[in-house]
């Protein structure tokens, strides 16, 4: 397989004033490292302050890691060199109705994401617009629309087609499918699925949900106080968790 | 004995446009000591009919019923004084969001405190004071909060989630109810957490006889923990029944459907491969289908579907469809 991203020895701390000359440090995340490639979905677990959410950061260029590498297709990078990359990596938010601006049309947001990041011409924008709208199973008409006059599983599409307009190769999607309905979830659920065997997408699934991370994931990272625990096949943790850590977090989530 | 037993329970918004009907005709009863689990997506009136319980509802929802029997005694027409006396008394409820629904300016044992009744303090009035700050206490060590001291002196903001939502719980079982009201008590909770919490609400059933009203969109974590179940789907009751005997043969297809759409219910779906899912989404309030309210999105919908199906019964099991899925053995 080829390795789409590599993640080696990710670290990251936080300095907070805790006095007039004192710091306090917080480590959020230390040595992290783990490979993804291309077609594959790996599901990051944790608690909340495990640093699922700080790793994703660090990984759309949001924050500078302090030290270690992101190799993006064997080539080491600066994520934070934002114009770059998010042709590459592509980010969606946890509440898709709160990380949408009510202000605007759903063509004219989808239209600023090609105006910023390609070069292609109004007409050319408009096509791919169609054409990524099609592919999320949304009309034409839809471009016209506010946000509001959605509902959440359209919302949820419409996030969709934010991030995938530009053909990335990864999406990362924190907590996306949490907060969503059983049957919207299935639905979203059978979408990803269906553009990962087509387009050969990478996923990055941060989540709490483990019951679905069995279904959808091929690896497993299970993150405790910003150091890795078990990191491997999504099968092979569920059954042979090394750490008591995760065995607690499998357990309370399956049996 | 019935504890609630509730039969055609409407509730209706007022709007310029007219009424909105947003619960539809739903019966609901318990039995005492029974853990009872209420399922539905969002905007299915799930927390209505919580909130129409506790009587908390405001002006602009109008609340009817045939019967809203709590303990023998019709709620809705009882005087405004004496509901409010019974619900006070006997139904505590535990909000969504625990962190939100605590009071933000005070710290956790004046609130703790204020939720205990006087009653419920044996003793001299010049020893309430000492009295109720130990049962503030010794109701957090109930609810599995151990260092009591700094949780007492914090205020909401200090604390997680979890702990916030073990207070909340706390204050509800201060006044010894009969019943417990728990209004997705884990939505916003970690698995780990989640677990305990459904432990402890189980804890209390078996060793207090309290009975709980489970409200929750997720299926399968609910199922583990009741021991009856009701479906709703947009404020119309679709099916209810035993828990078990539901899971293992759904009569609805949306129950069905829901039931499908959870790999955790299908030990033989191997990973990667498509969930069953019923298409489209939930209609909007303002926009509901007539008749059965699944009809636009149920995969069975025929001609008869656009009459309301009334609610049968078969076996303890009640369903309303026209065409429910009996004698066909797993679709």
């Amino acid at each position: 397989m080829n390795t789409l991203l590599e993640v080696r020895d990710l670290c990251k701390t936080y300095r907070k004033q805790s006095g007039w000359f004192s710091q306090r440090s917080v480590i959020a995340l230390q040595n992290i490292s783990f490979t993804l490639a291309a077609g594959k979905t790996l599901a990051i677990v944790g608690e909340t302050g495990s640093g699922k959410s700080t790793l994703a950061k660090l990984l759309v260029g949001i924050e500078k890691p302090d030290s270690g590498e992101i190799l993006l297709a064997g080539q080491p990078v600066q994520i934070s060199h934002y114009r770059e990359y998010n042709h590459v990596i592509r980010f969606i938010f946890q509440d898709a109705a709160k990380s949408l601006n009510p202000h605007q049309k759903i063509g004219q947001m989808l239209d600023d994401v090609l105006r910023f990041s390609t070069v292609l011409d109004p007409q050319q924008r408009k096509q791919k617009i169609r054409q990524t709208l099609k592919q999320l199973g949304l009309l034409d008409e839809h471009s016209e629309y506010y946000p509001h006059m959605f509902s959440g599983g359209q919302l949820q599409r419409v996030a969709l087609a934010r991030a995938l307009i530009l053909d990335p190769k990864l999406l990362i999607l924190d907590e996306a499918l949490t907060a969503l309905d059983p049957s919207l979830r299935a639905q979203i659920v059978n979408l990803l699925l269906e553009l990962q065997q087509k387009s050969g997408l990478a996923y990055l699934l941060i989540t709490n949900h483990l019951r679905l991370v069995r279904h959808i994931a091929d690896d497993l990272l299970v993150l405790h106080q910003g150091t890795a625990l078990d990191y491997g096949n999504t099968a092979h943790v569920f059954d042979h968790a090394e750490h008591d850590y995760s065995r607690k977090l499998i357990n309370s989530a399956v049996t | 004995m019935l504890l609630l037993d509730i039969k055609n329970l409407t509730i209706e918004l007022k709007t310029p446009d007219g009424l909105i009907r947003a619960v539809d005709r739903v019966n609901l009863s318990l039995r005492e000591g029974e853990t009872r689990g209420l399922v539905g997506e969002s905007g299915s009136g799930k927390s209505l009919i919580a909130k129409a319980i506790v009587g908390v509802l405001n002006k602009r929802w109008l609340v009817s019923a045939d019967r809203f029997n709590w303990c023998g005694q019709d709620l809705l027409r009882l005087p405004y004084d004496q509901q409010r006396k019974v619900i006070g008394r006997d139904i505590a409820m535990i909000y969504q969001e625990p962190s939100r629904s605590l009071d933000p300016t005070a710290a956790i044992l004046e609130q703790l405190e204020e939720a205990i009744p006087d009653h419920l303090l044996e003793g001299p009035w010049w020893k309430r004071g000492y009295l109720r700050r130990r049962k503030a206490i010794g109701l957090l060590h109930k609810v599995g909060v151990r260092d009591h001291q700094a949780v007492l002196q914090s205020y909401p903001y200090q604390l997680s989630e979890g702990v916030c939502q073990k207070i909340m719980i706390a204050m509800a079982i201060a006044k010894a109810p009969k019943l417990l009201i728990a209004d997705e008590p884990t939505t916003a909770l970690e698995s780990t957490t989640q677990a305990q919490l459904f432990r402890l609400l189980a804890s209390f059933n078996q060793l207090k006889g309290t009975s709980v009203l489970l409200i929750s969109h997720e299926l399968e974590s609910i199922a583990r923990y009741t021991q009856s179940l009701s479906v709703l789907y947009c404020g119309q009751l679709v099916e209810a029944g035993e828990t078990a005997s539901i899971i293992k043969q759904p009569y609805h297809p949306y129950t069905h459907a829901l039931i499908k759409s959870v790999p955790e219910f299908q030990p033989n779906l191997q990973p990667k491969t498509p969930l069953y899912a019923l298409p489209g989404s939930i209609p909007v309030l303002q926009h509901l289908p007539i008749g059965c309210r699944l009809g636009p999105r149920c995969p069975n919908a025929r001609k008869e579907c656009v009459k309301t199906p009334t609610l049968e019964r078969l076996q303890n099991h009640y369903y309303s469809c026209h065409f429910p899925l009996i004698g066909k053995k797993d679709l």
